[in-house]
């Protein structure tokens, strides 16, 4: 089966500035994403996974490789039948939370009427139902975010992004949103991609993980989770958990030191 | 922005600035506009006969007593409304509302009270100054941060003590910006009220000049209130923006 | 909240009471200020006799043009300038140091090159207000979340679908505070040209009523501009609380 999202070679430098060096950020990487998995990544701060992100949103474009989505390569306008949430509250304050939900179908020429229900039918996925008409405001953050996740799921993309969405949440609302976000992605069956620094939300979530290395970013490990679909935040009882989460942490902590500065210590022993 | 871009803009905004005059007095000509050589010689003329400095004295005189008693007013009640909770969520809306009103029509009220001369003036050039730093110096208060008043406490520092110690340099960065918009403002009331309460000063010689059609004094006069207000305005708007940076950095 | 508008209404009111007690008394003298309930007697003729039509329909007239020039002007100025940096920074000194220079001291220019109508009066006015409503436009511009300009590309909208839909309704308090200050600007410019020189409106007629020792005619009219002033403000000003309000704090 085709691959939904192809990445070959994909590599970003960002120019020298007036002050700043040029930025060797991301790649070269590849990357093939199978339609309707959950693929999440993880890596140290600054690593470019952002920016990886972008790529695929068409928000950046890459200085080396290709990337395509469903076949087309993406070129610099957000191709169709994608869907982002960011990690800061992208909620537009002046809208209620109807107004913000329907705002995502904008530019879909859909009537009044499939626009109202699509609305209506997703604020319901969400749990956000009785909310309809209050104001971002007086939302907690987590509600902002699943504001967000609506306004995208509104627009029934194939392919939904999602950067460190649930990073300004506490714990415990992580670990349910987790939940949520699970229950959201069996019922509209498109294909999640989730950065995460949360190693426990990336081996709970996903069925396979990718970790990046340090700056310049490139995937040194991917790897194959094999939970079953129907699955909740108690797949932390299952042995495999704690295996697969010290396998990325294996691979993640060399990565991460280099990015504090510090190389390994000697004699630190690995198993 | 480094300090030489800084001065380098300035540079460029100032030559524009006279570009555009010149320009200007190419299209309108003699009798409307006075160029920008012929104004500088002017001003030069002006500058050094004899009668200038009587005016200018005056001008100055009128300033720096409004100017004093701008500060003194404003950081007193500034201060009083910053502490007393309730007098200043009471009074601080009225404030801000003065601010928007049009003074210059309370004019007349003040030269009935105050009759012609230097008390006009002041009192002008006082009703302008005074608001900004009694709003700046409210809000510096109120915006002390409560670990610092908290670490007074626990010294056991009296009402006096904290204010010296902790409280008036915590908030010097924004008394000071209200100071330099006071004294911008200030010199803006003063001014005005000098182009009618005098026979005396700048405000007076730019009338006249309107009085006499005599251009070139018109322009000589604003060019010379020109340059003194946004030279002082600029040096204080650096000392200000170090203040904040310092602070900042704490 | 409304335990401090009682308190508000009260100092006015008790500030009122004494003008009319010291009026009474005789320690204000009736050549200096009548008092205060035949002040509102006078206005009250005043208004009835239709005689301040003309006038104030004048200013009124002139100062929704000035403010209409200055805000359209001011936020096309400002959207132009956050696109061109360097023209910015250029230009920045110029903002920062703008209203500490007495800009009424053009005014004589104006007068000198335009001839006594209304237009120097409506250039000062939309000159006084420009300027604030570009500073405050490139202020709103500057916090538009860059996250909501980055889902408005993600939605696929224009740019023309995103300026309307994302950045102005984000960047729209700000642009409130601008029109609020150039409201005031406007006000201030329009009254105090046609208070220094003009051949009409209430500026004028307060003007020519002082000169004529009618304080008859003077001190209603004084109080009719404060109170226009301060009704306009405070709509503005409780637009603007609505506004932030249902945004919480951003």
């Amino acid at each position: 089966m085709t691959p939904q999202v192809t990445l070959a070679g994909v590599g970003k430098t960002f120019p020298a500035g007036r002050v700043t060096p040029a930025l060797h950020a991301l790649g070269p990487l590849d990357l093939a994403l199978r339609q309707g998995e959950f693929f999440a990544v993880v890596g140290p701060s600054g690593c470019g996974k952002s920016t990886l992100l972008e790529i695929i949103a068409g928000l950046a474009r890459p200085t080396t490789g290709t990337a395509s989505f469903e076949g087309q390569p993406i070129v610099d306008e957000a191709p169709d039948g994608i869907g982002v949430v960011f990690q800061e509250d992208a909620s537009l304050p002046w809208l209620d939370v109807a107004g913000n939900v329907a705002f995502g179908l904008r530019r879909s020429g859909l009537p009044q009427a499939e626009r109202d229900r699509r609305v209506r039918d997703v604020l319901k996925l969400v749990g956000l139902a009785d909310f309809a008409n209050t104001y971002p405001a007086q939302l907690s953050g987590g509600m902002r975010q699943r504001v967000c996740i609506a306004r995208t799921l509104v627009m029934q993309p194939r392919l939904i992004l999602l950067d460190e969405p649930f990073g300004a949440l506490d714990q415990q609302t992580r670990l349910l949103m987790g939940d949520e976000l699970l229950r959201m992605w069996r019922e509209t069956r498109a294909t999640v991609f989730l950065i995460t620094h949360a190693l426990d939300e990336a081996t709970m979530l996903a069925d396979r993980i990718g970790v990046m290395s340090a700056r310049p970013g490139r995937l040194i490990d991917v790897v194959e989770t094999g939970w079953p679909r129907e699955r909740d935040s108690r797949i932390v009882e299952d042995p495999g958990f704690g295996v697969i989460t010290a396998r990325l942490w294996k691979s993640l902590r060399e990565e991460s030191l280099k990015t504090i500065g510090r190389t390994m210590p000697r004699g630190d022993g690995d198993a | 922005m480094s300090r030489t871009h800084g001065g380098r803009n300035a540079l460029v905004l100032v030559a524009a600035l006279f570009a555009f005059w010149q320009v200007v007095y190419w299209i309108v000509g003699d009798t409307a506009l006075s160029s920008p050589l012929d104004t500088l010689a002017y001003t030069a003329k002006l500058v050094a006969s004899e009668n200038f400095g009587m005016h200018l004295f005056d001008t100055m005189r009128a300033f720096a007593i409004a100017f004093a008693l701008s500060v003194a007013i404003g950081l007193a009640v500034g201060f009083w409304l910053g502490f007393d909770r309730l007098s200043g969520d009471v009074l601080e809306p009225m404030i801000v509302t003065v601010y928007a009103i049009p003074k210059l029509t309370l004019y007349p009220i003040l030269l009935l009270a105050f009759g012609l001369g230097l008390s006009a003036k002041v009192a002008f050039g006082v009703l302008h100054g005074v608001i900004p730093i009694i709003l700046f110096t409210l809000a510096a208060v109120r915006s002390t941060k409560p670990i610092l008043l908290k670490t007074g406490h626990i010294m056991k520092l009296s009402r006096l003590q904290m204010i010296r110690w902790i409280l008036f340099p915590a908030a010097v960065p924004e008394i000071f910006t209200g100071l330099r918009v006071g004294f911008s403002l200030t010199l803006i009331g003063s001014l005005l009220a000098e182009m009618f309460a005098s026979q005396r000063g700048l405000g007076y010689l730019l009338m006249t000049g309107i009085g006499l059609h005599n251009i070139e004094q018109v322009m000589a006069v604003t060019l010379l209130i020109v340059v003194f207000a946004a030279a002082v305005s600029t040096i204080l708007l650096q000392i200000d923006r170090r203040l904040h940076r310092n602070a900042r950095n704490l | 909240m409304k335990r401090l508008v009682v308190y508000r209404i009260a100092v006015v009111a008790g500030l009122i009471a004494l003008l009319e007690v010291l009026c009474l008394a005789g320690v204000i003298d009736k050549i200096t200020m009548q008092a205060p309930h035949l002040i509102a007697r006078d206005l009250w003729r005043l208004l009835a006799s239709g005689k301040m039509n003309g006038a104030i329909a004048k200013t009124l007239g002139n100062t929704l043009l000035a403010l209409l020039f200055a805000v359209g002007a001011g936020v096309i100025a400002g959207a132009l300038l956050h696109r061109r940096r360097a023209l910015r920074d250029t230009l920045d000194p110029l903002f920062a140091t703008y209203y500490a220079v007495p800009v009424f001291a053009f005014y004589p220019f104006f007068i000198v090159v335009f001839g006594l109508g209304d237009l120097p009066q409506i250039l000062i006015a939309f000159m006084l207000g420009v300027v604030a409503m570009i500073v405050n436009t490139l202020n709103g511009l500057d916090r538009v979340p860059t996250v909501l300009l980055k889902t408005a590309r993600i939605l696929r909208l224009g740019p023309v679908d995103t300026a309307l839909s994302v950045t102005l309704p984000s960047a729209g308090p700000y642009l409130l505070t601008g029109v609020k200050l150039a409201v005031a600007y406007a006000f201030i410019g329009i009254i105090g040209s046609e208070f220094i020189l003009s051949r009409g409106g209430i500026g004028y007629e307060i003007n020519f009523a002082y000169t004529n020792f009618d304080n008859a005619t003077m001190y209603p009219l004084i109080v009719l501009i404060l109170l226009a002033s301060i009704a306009i403000n405070t709509v503005l000003s409780r637009w603007e609380r609505t506004l932030l309000a249902r945004r919480g704090a951003r």
